[in-house]
């Protein structure tokens, strides 16, 4: 589905992204971890065309992308969602998801067409989809976290992509939205048969969905394969999960 | 900025359109050429709010884009003596496309230095209309414009003026709360986003900048022909200025904000000057106010007002 090979990119001196070369499988739910600054978002952007890689290719089915700009990227069906908050808060929450589907309609010119109502049903369903249908006239900015995450999720699937990439779907959440947002990811997934590549610092949310983990260290793919070979892999241990680990001790 | 016009916006509206219509009654030749130029100027602060408000962009240039229309009015309805309809359709698309060709240049950079450079080509255009004398009259003016007999009373003018800008008002509302527009909120209210959703963020930026610039040619237009000439002010900074301020002060959130904003500012001078010549003070004293206090102009201010007696009942 997805096949980069190579990927290289440097910030001043700072190796970010060094030779990564790693494929997505159609229809597998596949979770990129590792500790901060492992070059997890950094990869994200080189992958939707938010960055320049120094070397390296991206091909989104079978189709070279590489450096081509995001709004070409996200039309073959590659969508992505945000770490940070990524929304439009001047504008009303069915607004926000309206624009996505008027962006894929490519009717974005249409300059004699009343905004009115168009694409409403589709986004009234995604709304619901989410559970935002109760707060669609209200501002996005005015929205609680957790429903901010979930606008990002409703908009990204307005797309209506092929390939999902969540950057750090449930950052910032609490337990219990943490846990609501896994169930909605995992079932969205499923109903719609999305391949998903999503980043993650929580443990419980990435053995919750992935079917595959790569592990990122200093820029480089240190492990990759089943959440359980991962998990019992000895490199890993020690550079993500031991720290992790150590981290829960000393808390 | 919902995408429906509410019962009380056209309600507003159309009371206006009636009130405008009813002006010449009062028989007042003072007031009439004061609300034509009111009229003018809401249309020329409108244009503008489609690159501040709806794009998210400051221009300090926009004058060029009036200027270019009403120069080009002036001159193919004078020097060359063509005929109404001909001049003012040529006028707007020559504003058109010289508005196409700066946007071109302008929307390949953001923030200060799309400001910065709107600015440099409107010096550029109000340099050709200084120095080609021959063609525009140079710092003279250009003066005596031909304005066809039908309209040249000042009361079927004021009509014809109307008209136009009340029509021209209307398509540009619908532009505003097209797809288009649309999609435009989106790339002023986050630009990574909007390109993440699939929007060429600078097709649309440059679309914004063309139909502001068209616009504007056209409030130029009618400004040649109410005036019978046109002069080098036009298109000098201050005037660029002048319809920014408008903007800012009726507010660039709401679509009929700018209009609000010219007609309140213009109300302002007239009165001001009837006490005092110390207008400038008055009107950095409120520019002051605005950025402080009322950083989303009248019309925000009139929704914050709404809101709360909405939310005491």
């Amino acid at each position: 589905m997805l096949k980069i090979e190579g990927l290289f990119k440097q910030f001043g001196g700072f190796v970010a992204i060094d030779d990564v070369s790693f494929e997505l499988l159609e229809g597998e739910k596949h979770a990129i971890i590792g500790p901060n600054g492992a070059g997890k978002t950094t990869f994200f952007n080189l992958v939707t065309g938010h960055l320049l890689p120094d070397r390296g290719s991206v091909a989104f089915q079978g189709e070279d992308i590489t450096g081509r700009p995001p709004h070409r990227i996200v039309k073959l069906g590659l969508a992505r969602s945000f770490q940070r908050i990524n929304i439009y808060p001047r504008m009303s929450v069915f607004e926000n998801v309206q624009v996505a589907l008027i962006a894929r309609e490519r009717q974005e010119l249409r300059f004699f067409r009343l905004a009115a109502g168009l694409c409403g049903p589709e986004t009234s369903e995604l709304l619901e989809l989410v559970g935002l249908d109760e707060e669609a006239d209200e501002l996005a900015g005015e929205l609680a976290y957790g429903k901010q995450k979930q606008l990002e999720l409703a908009i990204a699937l307005a797309e209506n992509p092929r390939v999902l990439l969540l950057d750090e779907p449930t950052a910032g959440m609490s337990p219990s939205e943490t846990e609501e947002a896994i169930r909605l990811i995992r079932e969205i997934a499923d109903a719609r048969g999305l391949t998903l590549l999503f980043t993650e610092h929580d443990m419980t949310v990435v053995f919750g969905i992935a079917d595959r983990i790569t592990v990122l260290h200093h820029g480089e793919i240190i492990a990759s394969g089943a959440p359980e070979a991962v998990r019992s892999d000895p490199v890993v241990r020690q550079v993500y999960l031991g720290e992790e680990e150590a981290a829960n001790g000393a808390a | 900025m919902t995408g429906r016009m509410t019962r009380p916006v056209l309600a507003a509206c159309l009371t206006v359109l009636v009130l405008l219509a009813l002006v010449p009654l009062l028989e007042s030749n003072y007031l009439i050429d004061l609300f034509n130029e009111i009229m003018i100027y809401a249309l020329f602060a409108l244009s503008l709010n489609v690159i501040i408000g709806y794009s998210g962009n400051v221009s300090f240039g926009h004058a060029a884009y009036f200027a270019i229309g009403g120069y080009t009015m002036a001159i193919l309805l004078t020097t060359y003596e063509w005929s109404l309809l001909p001049a003012f359709v040529a006028a707007v698309a020559f504003s058109f496309a010289c508005s196409a060709v700066v946007a071109y240049f302008c929307t390949r950079l953001t923030d200060i230095y799309f400001a910065m450079l709107t600015l440099a080509f409107s010096m550029l255009v109000w340099g050709v209309a200084f120095k080609w004398r021959s063609m525009t009259g140079g710092d003279d003016g250009f003066v005596g414009v031909d304005v066809p007999a039908f309209i040249a009373e000042r009361v079927p003018f004021y009509y014809f003026s109307l008209v136009v800008i009340a029509s021209a008002v209307a398509v540009l509302w619908v532009i505003c709360h097209s797809a288009f527009g649309r999609a435009l909120l989106a790339v002023r209210e986050n630009p990574v986003r909007a390109g993440f959703v699939g929007i060429n963020t600078r097709l649309m930026r440059w679309w914004a900048f063309v139909v502001a610039g068209t616009f504007a040619g056209i409030a130029g237009a009618l400004f040649a022909m109410v005036h019978r000439g046109m002069y080098t002010e036009s298109a000098f900074w201050p005037e660029s200025a002048t319809v920014l301020i408008m903007t800012l002060l009726g507010g660039m959130y709401s679509f009929f904000g700018p209009a609000i904003g010219a007609a309140s500012l213009f109300l302002l001078e007239r009165l001001t000057n009837e006490y005092t010549e110390y207008w400038p003070l008055v009107l950095g004293t409120i520019l002051l106010a605005i950025l402080m206090f009322l950083p989303e102009g009248l019309a925000g201010l009139a929704q914050a007002v709404r809101r709360q007696i909405l939310r005491g009942r």
